[in-house]
């Protein structure tokens, strides 16, 4: 029933009318930005058409392991997450803050910024809508308010998809951030193939999402349905390969600041820093401060940073955490434990990047495991 | 009686936290070989908002970069500013080439204070090292702007040797007009030193003051402050009478970059002063 | 014996806990002395028979260094102990003492003690326990004095 919007209703889609939907987001001004590939890889970048979804591929992941392979149907969201996380559309990688031009014997401070353009975000797993969620906490929870992230977050439009399978690392069940997309959507899909029949159940999360709903052909949804959307949920749940124990992980980690874990990960950690630039919760940024070769304009740009690197701790001559072992404890401290403190719950929302995209396959909840073992070991091998 | 001890202040927003206001240097001062005191007034009108004892500006050098220094001078001076630097890296050996009527960009104020204004009634113990006196010189004006309502006022301060003190005159009229004990080490004593000498630690023990209402306030290198916070405790002081400033790399000031953070706080926000006790438990572990 | 001394000896934290005795012992070898301005207390290499129990003033520790003159190296304060050579040989002093400003301290008599201690191991142990701290003390602070922590890092 084109036409009626009803918000927080659960309706379905044809497969075939996916083009449609995404034609009603356009409509309303949105570029839309989704999965693709790219270098064998499932990436989110810019999307024209449904032509540039991975229909009918999928990825196998494990610690250290990515890899693309086909389906045997054609779904359009049957894999799961890649390296790209939308943290690089609200938290641009390079992002120039002002310019600053000398004249006149003074310093003429230029910020502005060009409005971004309004993102809809098409395929967003229920891992990275609570990431999105932790990352507001960041940059707009606090006394400041980082203006490029409200002003892209602000403009927002997400269509959530609900994952039909479990990705070979992901964990978001114990972390309790999946896999059923819950809030902070404007539409959620499942996506639906059951023999010849392919559709999506959406399930309406704002009045726009009802407004873009209404430009699509669509069906209110039956009981079946609805049992359709809980079957594949529990099946993903029940696929999770790993899990993290999160009872009292922060006083865990507080406790064991000098556990030999540590030394242990640390000799095989690279500091390549990989895991931050996919995890889609760490936000640490640097600044580069540049001028032209007249000397007369001078910019200072933003960029993404890793608590990884020797100079991320640097002060007065030397760096705080100079050992590899010091910089891997903060970041996972930091994601687990001071994250709590800091912003009210954990960093991390189970999405298993981090252990895909390791060279060295260094498993952050096997990490937590060996620690929380080491102090109460349980009966078995 | 248990006294409600509160924890530092955040004072003073910045309208726009993240770009620099344009300030001229008025005087630059040679404190001593390698620090030195920029006198800073508002370049085009627009001052930044007033600041508490403790709080910090990020100083950009136009096209070399930007550092955090605390700010040095009397609150009751504003908009005018003075940062007193010592020369350690790239942008603060360019900024102590800066002269008369250079204009550099200021932010702030960032951070929390010290607690001065919310404590009358007690006795003030100041213990700095170093040119952790400069961070501490804004409570000290505020200490004396009220002197009536507090009890005895000390200042223990080491320096590296004699040439090294800063603020030698302010030190001396401060002796002389207020009621204000002063007493000044040096690490190493140069011919015509006939003060004390040895790390400043070494008069914690026999400093006048009652450690039962003492607030004490403590700035320097970080070793300098673990010492001196021990001496403190085996004088009876409890941690949450003790505050101390930390420092580490900083990128943005206002919490964004991530660099600051020194276990579960951001020294830009949570700091840099701090409560003791707060940071008690990760205070002094390596690498942290 | 100056008696006048008793209770200073007995309520100084320094000799806290000493059995009734050791105490009148150590009254017997205390004396008050002063010391005016720039008095040298005691030179590097004399005979190391005397501590002090520094009352008010200052005390420089020093060393005469060539081309340089007497360089203070630390510098000694009220309720500051001076003097531990005389508990180990050879019993002279490794450095020197003079007072920057009219001192005021106690006065014993090292070699007495030292030789009482001898026979009395209980008083001995007890002497050295509290002399080892005065040693851990100050070699922490030079430890930090070392550190150079105002130094440059750079």
């Amino acid at each position: 029933m084109a036409g009626e919007s009803a918000e927080h209703g659960i309706f379905t889609i044809d497969a075939k009318h996916l083009q449609d939907l995404l034609t009603a987001i356009s409509k309303k001004g949105y570029l839309l930005f989704g999965p693709t590939i790219r270098e064998g890889a499932i990436i989110y970048d810019r999307l024209n058409s449904v032509d540039d979804l991975p229909q009918g591929w999928t990825d196998e992941q494990n610690a250290g392991k990515y890899k693309l392979t086909r389906r045997q149907d054609y779904a359009f969201f049957g894999y799961n997450v890649g390296p790209h996380s939308w943290k690089k559309f609200l938290q641009p990688p390079e992002h120039r803050l002002w310019k600053c031009k000398r004249e006149n014997g003074g310093l003429q401070i230029i910020s502005d910024s060009p409005a971004p353009p309004k993102h809809a975000f098409i395929g967003v797993r229920s891992c990275e809508l609570r990431a999105i969620a932790l990352l507001d906490k960041v940059f707009t929870g606090g006394a400041y308010t980082d203006s490029e992230y409200k002003n892209r977050r602000d403009g927002l439009f997400i269509v959530a998809v609900n994952c039909g399978q479990a990705g070979g690392t992901c964990f978001c069940a114990s972390m309790n951030t999946g896999p059923k997309a819950t809030s902070g959507f404007d539409l959620a899909l499942t996506e639906v193939i059951d023999g010849e029949s392919h559709f999506f159940v959406v399930e309406v999360g704002s009045e726009i999402g009802a407004e873009v709903l209404g430009e699509t052909p669509h069906r209110a949804a039956k009981s079946k349905d609805h049992e359709a959307v809980n079957q594949i949920i529990a099946k993903t749940t029940s696929q999770m390969g790993r899990a993290m124990n999160t009872n009292g992980l922060k006083e865990l980690l507080y406790r064991n600041y000098e556990h030999p874990r540590w030394d242990l990960v640390a000799s095989r950690c690279l500091t390549c820093a990989n895991c931050t630039m996919v995890c889609p919760t760490c936000f640490c940024t640097t600044v580069e401060d540049t001028t032209d070769l007249t000397g007369e304009n001078a910019e200072r740009w933003r960029k993404w940073d890793s608590c990884f690197t020797m100079d991320f701790s640097y002060i007065h001559g030397g760096s705080v955490r100079a050992t590899p072992k010091s910089r891997y404890r903060q970041w996972m401290t930091h994601k687990l434990a001071t994250w709590v403190d800091q912003f009210g719950e954990i960093g991390c929302v189970g999405c298993g990047r981090c252990i895909t995209w390791c060279p060295v396959g260094i498993d952050i909840a096997e990490e937590v495991h060996a620690i929380r073992e080491s102090e109460s070991p349980t009966a078995g091998g | 009686m248990a006294h409600m001890l509160e924890m530092p202040t955040i004072s003073g927003l910045a309208a726009d936290p993240m770009v620099p206001v344009p300030h001229r240097i008025e005087r630059v001062k040679r404190e001593t070989h390698d620090t030195f005191t920029l006198e800073l007034m508002p370049a085009n009108g627009i001052g930044l908002p007033s600041f508490g004892p403790g709080q910090f500006n990020m100083l950009y050098v136009f096209g070399v970069g930007e550092v955090p220094i605390s700010i040095s001078s009397d609150p009751r001076h504003c908009p005018g500013l003075e940062h007193t630097t010592r020369v350690v890296g790239t942008v603060t050996k360019a900024m102590g080439a800066l002269k008369r009527g250079d204009v550099i960009g200021v932010r702030g104020p960032f951070g929390t204070s010290w607690p001065v204004a919310e404590e009358p009634g007690r006795d003030f113990l100041i213990v700095a090292g170093g040119i952790g006196l400069a961070p501490l010189r804004p409570a000290l004006y505020q200490l004396m702007k009220n002197r009536e309502k507090y009890r005895k006022i000390v200042l223990l301060y080491g320096a590296r040797a004699p040439e090294d003190i800063l603020y030698r005159h302010e030190l001396e009229r401060w002796r002389g007009k207020f009621d204000l004990e002063i007493q000044v080490t040096v690490d190493r004593g140069s011919s015509g030193w006939r003060g004390n000498v040895g790390v400043v630690t070494t008069l914690v023990g026999r400093a006048p003051f009652d450690p039962t209402n003492t607030m004490a306030l403590v700035c320097g290198p970080e070793v300098m402050m673990r010492f001196a916070i021990m001496e403190l405790q085996k004088r009876g002081m409890t941690t949450e009478r003790v505050f101390l400033s930390m420092e580490r790399n900083m990128k943005c000031a206002v919490g964004f970059c991530g660099h600051c953070q020194y276990g579960p706080t951001f020294i830009c926000k949570d700091g840099p002063v701090f409560r003791f006790d707060r940071i008690q438990s990760i205070f002094g572990r390596a690498e942290i | 014996m100056i008696h006048s001394l008793e209770p200073v000896i007995r309520q100084h934290p320094f000799f806290k806990g000493l059995e009734e005795h050791h105490i009148q012992f150590i009254v017997g070898c205390a004396k008050n002395v002063t010391f005016d301005q720039d008095h040298v207390i005691f030179r590097e290499g004399d005979a190391a028979e005397r501590f002090y129990f520094i009352r008010d003033g200052l005390v420089s520790i020093e060393m005469v260094v060539p081309h340089k003159g007497p360089t203070t190296l630390q510098t000694l304060g009220e309720g500051d102990v001076l003097g531990w050579s005389w508990l180990t040989p050879p019993y002279r002093w490794h450095f020197g003492a003079r007072a920057l400003r009219k001192t005021h301290a106690l006065d014993f008599d090292g070699k007495c003690l030292r030789e009482k201690c001898d026979t009395d191991h209980d008083l001995g142990y007890e002497i050295l326990k509290r002399f080892t701290n005065v040693v851990t003390e100050r070699l922490d602070a030079a430890r930090l004095q070392l550190l150079d922590l105002y130094g440059a890092h750079a």
